[in-house]
């Protein structure tokens, strides 16, 4: 995973959604999926013109519907959970196809799928049209302390490195006729933990070794301030406004 | 320019280290003192065999380690807690790593992160990124994470990262290791063109003749030998005793040194 | 395990937020503190804490793709709160696990957005907390060796991963927003957590050891076992200079100093451990495991066979004799620490034994050293 992972998600391109300054992006997101989870379930319409107003922001991003759907797949292991739900929630059942289900149980496991495939969809679409650095710094000039941002993108640079550094010596197990197969190899697996850590741990002194011969002492250095234009703001806010004003059309109808 | 210099009329040397020792936490001696003076604009190799306390001794060009005996002072300007930003500036280190010494998302960003810690911004760091770039052939890469890069370009890059300091001494930590030979030409090319003073820690004893006049083999946690590159490494008994190895078949007499 | 959107109400989300946000702003400051460390270039803890901190992320990051296989065909992954405790502290581990679980909100879209404050409080804070004091009593208790750091790590992560799927159930319990019993989701997700746990804790516990054996400078949780172990002398130069060695004070007096309150923490923790097993079950038994509920209105367990310890005093969680089934279930949990501690106590006492009469043997100044 790591970074590799991270610019298989993202794809470049030259769309207005792209554009944007990445803090202004995350809001508009946050915002957006905050509006979804407050809308009462019962308002099933209100999900549906959700998903348009995704779907427009795909289609000005020209992020193909395809790629998205794709995406959605990380969701699975709760749509199982929500699959549950109707076979095990209490309240009065209804019959289908012979299967009692119950009807408070049915209205959860649609909260879920609407709420939750919506969450992942406006993540999916600000993280295939963001540059990973780009997030980061969207997330700085969003208040969130520096520190915080730069151990991200030290995790960020270093995944691939490290993740590199495990497949290597899962290779080297392989080519000395090793295989886990079983409880019995938790032991091996542990040692390459064990040694992934110390190498990690002492890949860090080294890059701060590196960073302080060329005199940080504590703050990285502001390198790049871009500043979002009111007009970006308003282009961005244009999704999470749409969404409450549907969000409390759900609430008085 | 900084108040040493005035005493004596040549200019400082690039790196002074007189007397240096130093001994580990865990009371492990490494250095017992070092005397090494190396001239502005000179290019010295230090050999020595692993455990030498070669990087020990790189460790206290910068301030890293403190020395417990002696002296360091770059261009004149003494290794000491206050001027500890301005003498990290002076001295670039390469490490042996690139990996390790490329932490930034981008080249671009790596490179600019020394010169815009020491308080360079705009326009101006721009040209600073740019020029180092030029100068070890990466400008093209600006926008590209360094993993994305072969092993020899993040080289070449953490090159750059040290020159956009435009630093006084550049210090390599065995830069032709993991390099394949085309790699290992293009980087001592890139080396030669430099006006600066180099000092390069190496086992690579051939890379040291072709870009280094002079050598220094530090061994036992002290300098044993000091001369030009060829007369050391023809000195067959000095080299067997401190553990340095010509490769098979390389002859240093048969080689004409570029100059 | 990470929550999506829309799984947990807004108000308790945004609190959860609040908390999360607090907790990482505790932790930033405690890292800096934990990483400060005294090696090359010993520098102050603030310019230490971006590159440790981030390639400690990166490697909890890597080892949660670490597949470790359970049987034929299925696999589990770490969720790495407790080892991150472990080996590099409370604070550096509860930021680790926090950046990590915002880049993959962020980038992946594992996990909501809305949901993170839940996610973070959840995997990261609860995790590494529960670990961590728990590790923290353990080592206490326990003889001073490695070995009990490593029997430490395994308690503490099998204990760590429940607890986080305890405190994702009172979450539940107060924004959930689906109608499922609240008994039902804490049965189904503390008996699937304590499965999950049995791996985290055996590959946390074997981990831990695997660093210890290298570099024991880097366990976090280790520390204080650095200066008695130096002690160890070589069989030959102990004949010479046995006079030397016995006039050296083998007990470090700092390590008596804690254990005067051992004792008071110790008993605590018992009562703790009784009465959350005890009240726990209460509540749990009152309704029937989710999940064989659901394999018995399925009719699928109709070849589901008996649980072989179905017959022992402790089968299903209740005793027997008594009719109350919460009553029993609360007695059940209660004995079942019991008897934990029990068969926990003994192994120790023999082994502190068997090691004692060993160190006897070769030199009698070795063996109070391994009493402390």
């Amino acid at each position: 995973m790591g970074a590799g992972h991270a610019h298989k998600l993202y794809r470049h391109g030259h769309s207005p959604v792209h554009a944007l300054p990445a803090h202004c992006k995350i809001a508009a997101v946050f915002c957006f999926v905050l509006v979804v989870v407050s809308t009462p379930r019962e308002a099933v319409w209100a999900f549906g013109l959700y998903a348009l107003l995704i779907a427009a922001a795909a289609g000005a991003a020209r992020v193909p519907a395809g790629f998205l759907l794709k995406r959605l797949l990380i969701e699975v292991p709760f749509v199982a959970f929500a699959v549950l739900m109707p076979f095990v929630a209490e309240g009065p059942r209804v019959h289908v196809a012979g299967l009692g289900l119950s009807v408070s149980g049915l209205w959860g496991a649609w909260n879920i799928l609407a709420k939750g495939t919506l969450g992942v969809a406006a993540s999916v679409l600000l993280a295939s049209t963001t540059e990973l650095r780009e997030l980061l710094l969207g997330l700085q000039r969003l208040r969130m302390p520096p520190l915080l941002v730069q151990i991200a993108s030290f995790m960020i640079r270093y995944g691939d490195v490290i993740t590199d550094e495990m497949r290597r010596m899962r290779i080297a197990r392989l080519s000395r006729g090793f295989e886990a197969r079983g409880v019995r190899h938790w032991g091996v697996l542990a040692k390459s933990a064990g040694a992934l850590f110390i190498r990690s741990y002492e890949r860090g002194e080294r890059v701060h070794l590196a960073m302080v011969s060329r005199g940080y002492t504590g703050t990285m250095p502001v390198i790049d301030a871009t500043t979002a234009t009111r007009t970006q703001w308003t282009r961005a806010a244009v999704l999470p406004l749409a969404a409450l004003a549907v969000c409390l059309l759900g609430w008085t109808l | 320019m900084d108040p040493l210099s005035t005493t004596t009329p040549a200019p400082a040397p690039s790196l002074h280290v007189s007397g240096l020792a130093y001994a580990y936490p865990d009371g492990h001696q490494a250095l017992f003192g070092v005397d090494l003076t190396v001239a502005r604009g000179e290019r010295v190799a230090l050999l020595g065999p692993n455990g030498a306390g070669k990087t020990t001794l790189v460790l206290h060009l910068n301030g890293i380690l403190e020395a417990g005996a002696g002296s360091v002072a770059v261009a004149g300007l003494p290794v000491a807690k206050g001027n500890l930003a301005e003498i990290r500036r002076r001295v670039g280190i390469v490490f042996q790593d690139p990996d390790d010494q490329l932490f930034m998302p981008t080249v671009r960003e790596d490179v600019a992160f020394g010169p815009a810690a020491a308080g360079l911004r705009g326009a101006e760091l721009d040209a600073r990124v740019t020029e180092a770039l030029t100068r070890v052939g990466m400008a093209d890469f600006a926008d590209r994470p360094p993993h994305h890069l072969s092993f020899g370009q993040r080289r070449r890059v953490a090159v750059a990262t040290v020159l956009a300091m435009r630093p006084e001494i550049l210090v390599l930590d065995e830069p032709s290791s993991n390099l394949d030979p085309a790699s290992r030409r293009e980087l001592a090319d890139i080396l030669r063109s430099l006006d600066v003073t180099v000092l390069m820690v190496t086992h690579d004893l051939p890379y040291a003749l072709e870009l280094c006049p002079r050598s220094v083999v530090l061994s036992g946690g002290v300098l044993v030998a000091d001369g030009t590159t060829q007369d050391l490494l023809c000195d067959e008994e000095l080299m067997r005793n401190h553990r340095l190895e010509l490769p098979f078949g390389f002859d240093p007499r048969s080689v004409t040194v570029p100059r | 395990m990470h929550v999506p959107d829309g799984f947990i109400n807004a108000p308790v989300s945004v609190a959860t937020g609040a908390l999360a946000a607090a907790a990482v702003a505790v932790s930033l400051r405690g890292a800096r503190r934990e990483l400060a460390g005294t090696g090359q270039g010993g520098g102050a803890g603030a310019e230490r804490t971006a590159p440790l901190a981030g390639l400690v992320a990166a490697f909890i990051f890597a080892v949660q793709m670490l597949n470790f296989p359970v049987a034929a065909g299925t696999s589990g992954h770490l969720l790495g709160g407790a080892l991150a405790a472990i080996l590099v502290g409370p604070y550096t581990g509860v930021l680790c696990v926090s950046v990590v679980l915002l880049m993959q909100g962020v980038l992946f879209a594992d996990g909501g957005l809305t949901a993170l404050g839940v996610n973070i409080t959840d995997m990261a804070i609860v995790t590494t907390v529960v670990a961590y004091g728990l590790f923290r009593v353990l080592v206490k208790v326990l003889p001073r060796s490695r070995r009990s750091i490593t029997v430490a790590s395994f308690v503490s992560a099998l204990v760590s991963v429940p607890a986080a799927a305890v405190a994702f159930t009172a979450l539940y319990a107060l924004g959930g927003t689906a109608d499922v019993p609240i008994g039902k989701v804490f049965t189904a997700m503390v008996g699937v957590h304590v499965l999950i746990g049995i791996g985290e804790a055996a590959i946390t516990a074997l981990t831990v050891g695997a660093v210890i054996a290298v570099r024991p400078d880097l366990v976090h949780g280790a520390r204080g076992l650095t200066a008695p172990l130096e002690l160890r002398t070589s069989p030959l130069t102990a004949a010479d200079a046995a006079p030397a060695a016995a006039a050296t004070p083998v007990p470090a007096p700092a390590a008596t100093a804690p254990r005067r309150s051992v004792r008071r923490v110790w008993l605590a923790g018992l009562a703790a451990a009784l009465v959350c097993a005890g009240g726990i079950s209460y509540y749990a038994s009152a309704s029937p495991d989710g999940l064989e509920k659901v394999a018995h209105d399925q009719g699928i367990d109709a070849k589901a066979r008996d649980h072989a310890a179905k017959d022992s005093p402790l089968a299903d969680y209740s005793v027997k004799d008594i009719t109350d089934p919460r009553l029993s279930g609360g007695l059940a949990g209660v004995i079942g620490v019991g008897a934990t501690l029990a068969v926990g106590t003994g192994v120790f006492v023999v082994l502190r034994r068997r090691r004692n009469a060993a160190d006897a043997r070769p030199t009698a100044a070795g063996a109070p050293a391994e009493r402390v």
